[in-house]
């Protein structure tokens, strides 16, 4: 009984109460141990997300369980997630990455089943939905890579109301082509001032995008809606504004030096009292971003008298209310955005000070707002019949940080339990929340695929489905057929179509790629 | 809250397998077994997959791990006779590689083509930190030109960061360096800890 014991923790899984379907689960959590080693049962592992953290735990899997055979599906028609969809259009070097995608799919062992979502209704009509019981019937492995398709809310007057007051993830969606924003048509056109809430990287993008010369942009797969929006743009100062200070800051060196250094746009110096004095003996990358932002105050370069546009970091500032110039303040076009300005604790030094509010107030005239203050994950709706615990607070998975689902359960003895589902696991923000570049996120979904091997390696982990065969997408399919759903499925193939389609697209308009910004635009390019 | 039964029958059954699996554990890697794999492997090397792909998956026995990645990646070009430069890799499970290349060849191209485990993210444009190395010692490093801007930003963004840490993609072999010694960093599991740290 030994075995019992070790194993039963992972057994927990099942909860004392069963979704209404008692039959489903009892076929998901089959457990018995896979242990027959035959060529003809390959580790089947659907993954969830087509975005870099789905690709790169896939291409780790392939690469260290030879004939592993993966199914990735996508809810749009298109791979790559943020790549194609988050990734600044300016940073194309950012997007080589794919090369690797490509070549994992080349793989015979991988499948791309796009414009398919799974558990959650697909967001647009020509989207096929399947359920995630699905899954659990014809695979040994989950991975959940579905990513943070949601952002974080200020919840302050004017914010869902006001014309002008956009999120800025809708706003990145916007300009790089999702078709789930492509109809934002943001209005840059109602004044000078923009003000962007939000310290982070995609903060320095949004303002990125409004500050550069629209003909740089013009060379790059930007959506073409954006470049005639951009171009029309009279935005000409862009506030960044964050709760905290320099020292807390989450925008990373590359992004700030670009702002810096573009042409025509100058940088309003910061208060150096949230600067250390000794900046010499702080850590090294600390270091070198506080010295930028002290020499880009004091740069002799050009000041914002002398550039047609001009930016600024401001600090200290939680918003408190967006308003308009209407009697109604939360009624109309966005005129100002009014902030409570706070002071850093225990020091503006320490990396991890806490904003206090003041009470003292500051009210910045802005034509136009972006909150930019994170994304967050959402749990899929099948989770709570499933009983996969979602952490709402820090909008992931629970998982052992490596990746495995993991659950908390209160036993009968009042005992705290852990344990991981078997078969299921998770990889990139919806693991570890929406923070990291490229690079984290990679080496995150290589732990990923190190768990899983792990647990392959062990033969003592269960898996999903135990030692039956395992049909993957075939078996979903022929479920998605009986039900007679005959929505468009895109493979590899098609996507290649698609592709080759949006390039001479570009080709015709003398840039490297025009993207299809719908999916029945998508669609049609198959032919 | 009393254990549900079809909970107390999972266990049940899960008790049975744990017991048969117990007595089966031994077949699992039988030497029959695994010779017929590598055969089939062997048989599908000597064909050579048009794809990508360059090491064919065979139908691998079932949890069969292999040890190297099946991806190959690198354009260098062996070096002419005599004007071979040395360069070693310590990689993450401590085991060294020397490897005789070119003036010219810079690390991640070297580290690729010779299946080391180094990613190239951004494809060596310098905009991820992913091929982040160490040199071993202070006075090769010194004798490289210095990082610039750019690689120093990727750099601050680098896990495991060391005074003498460089970008693979952005060191390029020549006479001088011959006989360098890099290691690849060990990542750590835990990425969410803040790099930003006094």
């Amino acid at each position: 009984m030994a075995f019992v014991a070790r194993l039963k923790p992972r057994v927990i899984g099942l909860r004392g109460r069963w979704p209404s379907q008692v039959h489903a689960p009892c076929r998901m959590y089959s457990l018995h141990p896979a242990h027959h080693t035959t060529p003809e049962h390959p580790l089947r592992v659907a993954v969830i997300g087509s975005g870099p953290a789905g690709f790169y735990t896939t291409y780790k899997l392939m690469a260290k369980i030879q004939g592993t055979k993966v199914d990735m599906y996508e809810s749009l028609p298109v791979p790559f997630g943020l790549v194609r969809f988050g990734v600044a259009p300016d940073h194309p070097e950012v997007k080589n990455c794919q090369e690797k995608f490509e070549e994992v799919a080349s793989s015979p062992d991988f499948n791309f089943i796009g414009n398919v979502s799974v558990g959650t209704k697909s967001d647009h009509p020509d989207g096929l939905t399947v359920p995630l019981a699905s899954l659990f019937r014809h695979y040994n492995a989950i991975i959940f890579a579905y990513g943070a398709a949601q952002d974080r809310k200020l919840g302050i007057p004017g914010e869902d109301q006001l014309k002008g007051v956009y999120s800025a993830r809708e706003f990145v969606g916007w300009y790089n082509g999702l078709p789930e924003h492509a109809s934002l048509n943001p209005d840059l056109t109602q004044g000078d001032e923009a003000v962007v809430i939000g310290q982070g990287n995609v903060a320095l993008d949004v303002a990125r995008m409004l500050l550069e010369d629209v003909d740089v942009l013009r060379k790059t797969d930007i959506a073409a809606h954006a470049l005639d929006t951009l171009s029309q743009s009279r935005v000409k100062r862009v506030h960044v504004v964050g709760r905290r200070g320099p020292m807390q800051a989450a925008f990373t060196i590359k992004e700030v030096r670009e702002l810096m250094k573009l042409p025509d746009v100058s940088f309003h110096p910061i208060d150096t009292a949230l600067l250390p004095a000794d900046l010499k003996s702080l850590p090294r990358a600390p270091r070198r971003l506080m010295e930028m932002l002290a020499k880009g105050t004091t740069a002799t370069s050009q000041s914002p008298s002398e550039t047609s546009k001009s930016w600024s970091l401001d600090f200290c500032l939680t918003p408190k209310a967006f308003s308009s110039s209407s009697p109604d303040s939360t009624q109309g076009q966005l005129a100002s955005t009014t902030f409570e300005r706070t002071t850093l604790s225990p020091s503006p030094f320490d990396p991890n000070a806490y904003a206090l509010p003041t009470g003292e107030t500051l009210t910045l005239p802005s034509s136009v707002a972006f909150r930019s203050i994170g994304y967050k994950s959402t749990p899929l709706p099948e989770f709570s019949d499933i009983n996969i615990p979602f952490d709402e607070r820090r909008g992931i998975i629970s998982n052992d940080g490596h990746g495995r689902v993991q659950h908390e359960e209160r036993t009968r003895g009042a005992e705290m339990s852990h344990g991981s589902f078997p078969g299921l696991y998770c990889a990139g923000w919806v693991k570890t929340g929406p923070t990291g570049v490229i690079a984290s996120t990679m080496e995150n979904a290589f732990a990923t695929a190190d768990a899983i091997i792990e647990d392959w390696a062990s033969r003592t982990t269960p898996f999903l489905n135990g030692d039956r065969k395992c049909h993957g997408w075939e078996g979903v399919r022929s479920e998605v057929l009986a039900r007679g759903d005959e929505k468009r499925v895109v493979d590899w193939q098609g996507w290649r179509r698609i592709d080759e389609a949006e390039k001479q697209r570009g080709k015709e308009s003398g840039r490297s790629r025009e993207k299809f910004t719908r999916t029945g635009e998508m669609l049609n390019a198959l032919g | 809250m009393s254990t549900p039964r079809v909970l107390r029958q999972s266990l049940q059954r899960l008790a049975q397998h744990a017991r048969c699996y117990s007595k089966t554990t031994t077949t699992t890697t039988s030497a029959s077994l695994r010779s017929a794999a590598q055969t089939q492997q062997q048989q599908q090397q000597q064909q050579r997959l048009p794809t990508a792909w360059s090491t064919p998956f065979a139908a691998a026995a079932r949890r069969s791990l292999s040890t190297s990645s099946a991806l190959q990646h690198g354009h260098v070009d062996p070096p002419k006779p005599g004007e071979e430069l040395y360069v070693t890799f310590i990689d993450k499970d401590n085991h060294t590689h020397r490897l005789a290349v070119s003036a010219g060849d810079n690390l991640l191209d070297i580290a690729q083509a010779h299946d080391l485990e180094m990613e190239g993210a951004c494809g060596g444009s310098c905009a991820c930190s992913t091929c982040h190395v160490i040199v071993q010692d202070q006075d090769m490093y010194d004798r490289m030109p210095e990082p610039d801007d750019d690689e120093n930003d990727m750099l601050d963004l680098a896990f495991g960061l060391t005074e003498t840490s460089r970008l693979g993609c952005q060191v390029h072999m020549t006479k001088e360096l011959d006989g360098l010694v890099v290691k690849l960093p060990s990542m750590t599991r835990n990425l969410q800890a803040s790099d930003f740290k006094p």
